[in-house]
């Protein structure tokens, strides 16, 4: 535990107490507990012993890049974007707008002043207190506010950019986005690597989506294959709110996408979808709540997974229907596709009912390329490797085309098309 | 269109195979000449469906004995894929659906590997799509079919159109179109006959295997053959198709079985 804790000694004062105590209560607690082995449920199959070997502290400034080092992650679609290096904020690098009226982008320590009730009312009230997001508000320091405002539209998708760069850098970066009533908006983080370094990305998001608001977060991950990523997503829901949540994870040598969902109100309607494509050593772990509280809720969830090499996905899906929450519908679909017999997948769908007229539908598959899709594509003159790269690629485009950002999309597909060659070569 | 000096594309000769250990094909022989149209029929698991997924190269399929000679080579020396590079093209009885790859990305993609592997130049998408246009109007395919995802959602009848439309494009020299007619109401049969018929030239040559005769109303077979139990038991011309018709298979089991030598 005490590297993960390394420098939390060295984070500057605020100028609010609040806060100060905030990052205070949670050092304490994250002192309390001690990191999670596999005899937790809930890292069963996510091995932390090689992230607690590793030494690292907060950078105190960011590696220095210019801008030609991210050009090659520019979103042309987006409306903004906000760069940090090693967890910092590099403003040089960022395009702050110009944006909409009622949309409000800031760096946290600025927003602390100047929107300091909000702040107050959301930060540290969303994300639980499990260990990573305790260490993340223990060492929060960097991070940005959103704030959509009444009926305000942000048609354009922002874009939060996370460049890991430095050697044993852990970046602890905080996003607390509030949307109230009425507005829309997507917003892209986007973790990447500058170089090969192992570090540790701990990264919390915070959102609370107002009624009747409709909300697109789209998350992806790929840092280097030494890297160590924890994300945590935690949303909260009000009536009649529209949230869709689109995570791809391709990088790091052991991730973790905790996203929570809390449905607070009648009527919220949510799309998930999760793609993991990994190969080597990789592991890749997602675990989701969805928490339907109020009746009339619907959630509908497809995870996959393309697992090469000798890699190993996770994927735990909970989704809890309390007590009065009728007619809520939910589905969830965790596909999983296995290129390799070294390759590996544990996934657990866990569904808890507590209301009697709703309709909750799961399923869960395991398997490999059909023989009868290859010999398709070969019959057509596609090699083997290419008809095995071609199906691969089509597994996860189901997810990624699904993804209303078109050079993301692009990106994507080029990136994926690009790894499964590599990956299905692994250890085959 | 029958022409005895013409040069042979392919020679089956006392051909078996098994699928799983259980024997399907048991000593098939069959010439196939340039120009000509073959009709392979036969009752339910006489095995002729195996027969063209052995000639394509299923990997299900062990061939066990016999020889295949494709334009003079033997042809199971290659892979499911360089035969279709070679000019060997299937026609599924059960075209396999791939969601998430759309129809123009996918049939581009097999038309550039079959032209780079016979020696001829790519096509970019822009010209792509002006050929592809162009054999669609064969079929009276709607141009709509290009952007979704191959096979995903089509039709029985759409899914033949497009399995046609990829003999179009891939210019076999032998075609092998298994059941293409079975599950197609009769304006969809019309199309999907009437664009084999244009692809048939007297440089190139095509298998139909049918269960119903119904399919050579529409294209006339220069021989059919009748299989049963992993043979060819009887030949004929396309009048066979008709006594097949009229009288059913039994005559020709019953044949069989009391010792009489089928006519081949």
């Amino acid at each position: 535990m005490a590297t993960l804790l390394a420098g939390s000694d060295a984070v500057p004062k605020s100028p609010a107490a609040w806060f100060d105590a905030l990052r205070a209560a949670a050092l304490e607690r994250a002192n309390a507990l001690s990191v999670p082995t596999t005899r937790d449920e809930e890292w069963r199959f996510t091995d932390l012993t090689p992230l607690t070997k590793l030494q690292v502290r907060p950078a105190t400034a960011a590696t220095s890049l210019i801008a030609a080092d991210i050009a090659g992650h520019a979103l042309p679609e987006a409306s903004a974007r906000l760069v940090f290096v090693d967890g910092i904020l590099v403003p040089q690098l960022s395009q702050a707008g110009p944006l909409p009226a009622g949309i409000t982008v800031l760096p946290l320590a600025e927003a602390l002043q100047s929107h300091a009730v909000l702040v107050e009312q959301h930060l540290g009230k969303i994300a639980g207190d499990e260990l990573f997001t305790a260490l993340n508000t223990a060492f929060l320091n960097q991070g940005v506010f959103i704030h959509f405002a009444k009926d305000a539209v942000l048609k354009a998708p922002l874009h939060l950019l996370f460049v890991a760069a430095g050697q044993d850098v852990a970046a602890h970066p905080r996003v607390l986005l509030v949307a109230e009533s009425g507005a829309q908006g997507c917003v892209i983080e986007d973790y990447v690597a500058h170089g090969e370094a192992a570090g540790l990305t701990n990264a919390v998001t915070e959102i609370a989506v107002a009624p009747n608001a409709s909300l697109r977060h789209i998350k992806l991950q790929r840092e280097s294959p030494k890297a160590f990523h924890i994300g945590t997503c935690a949303v909260s829901l009000g009536k009649d709110a529209r949230f869709a949540s689109q995570a791809v994870t391709l990088g790091a040598r052991l991730s973790r996408n905790n996203l929570a969902i809390l449905q607070q109100g009648e009527g919220i309607e949510v799309v998930i979808d999760g793609l993991a494509l990994i190969g080597g050593r990789q592991l890749a772990d997602t675990h989701t709540l969805i928490d339907h509280l109020k009746p009339h809720g619907c959630c509908e969830q497809v995870h996959k997974t393309i697992v090469g090499g000798g890699a190993h996905a996770v994927f735990n899906g909970k989704v809890f229907v309390r007590e009065g929450a009728q007619l809520t519908d939910s589905s969830q679909q965790s596909r999983n596709l296995l290129l390799s017999d070294k390759a590996r997948v544990d996934t657990k769908p866990q569904l808890e009912i507590f209301a009697d007229d709703v309709k909750c539908a799961h399923g869960a598959a395991v398997g490999q390329l059909d023989p009868e899709h290859l010999f398709y594509l070969k019959s057509r003159g596609l090699s083997e490797r290419a008809a095995r790269n071609l199906l691969t690629y089509a597994f996860g485009a189901e997810i990624i085309d699904r993804i209303p950002v078109p050079t993301l999309v692009a990106k994507l597909e080029k990136l994926v098309m690009q790894q499964t060659g590599e990956k299905a070569g692994d250890g085959a | 269109m029958i022409n005895p000096s013409a040069k042979t594309i392919l020679e089956v000769r006392n051909l078996t195979a098994t699928v799983a250990g259980v024997e399907i094909l048991k000593g098939i022989n069959l010439t196939v000449r340039a120009g000509e149209v073959h009709a392979i029929m036969g009752p339910n698991g006489s095995g002729k469906s195996t027969f063209s997924k052995v000639l394509a190269g299923h990997p299900a399929y062990e061939v066990k004995g016999g020889e295949v000679l494709f334009e003079g080579k033997d042809l199971f020396a290659l892979e499911a894929d360089e035969r279709a590079r070679a000019g060997v093209f299937l026609g599924f009885q059960y075209p396999v659906e791939i969601p998430g790859v759309t129809n123009s990305a996918f049939l581009r993609l097999a038309y550039n590997t079959v032209q780079s592997g016979r020696g001829k130049d790519e096509l970019d998408p822009l010209e792509f799509d002006d050929l592809v246009r162009e054999k669609m109007k064969l079929l009276e395919m709607n141009p709509e079919f290009l952007g979704r995802s191959v096979n995903d959602g089509f039709s029985g009848g759409e899914k033949k159109r497009n399995e046609i439309l990829q003999m179009a494009l891939l210019e076999p020299k032998l075609a092998l179109l298994d059941e293409t007619d079975s599950g197609l109401d009769i304006d969809a049969l019309r199309v999907v006959a009437g664009g084999v018929n244009k692809l048939l030239t007297p440089d190139n040559a095509c298998v139909l295997v049918t269960h119903y005769q119904r399919l050579l109303n529409y294209i006339t077979p220069d021989y059919v053959h009748v299989m049963s139990a992993g043979r060819i038991i009887k030949s004929g011309d396309k009048s066979l198709a008709l006594e097949l018709e009229s009288r059913g298979y039994d005559w020709l089991l019953d044949d069989k079985k009391t010792g009489n030598k089928a006519v081949v």
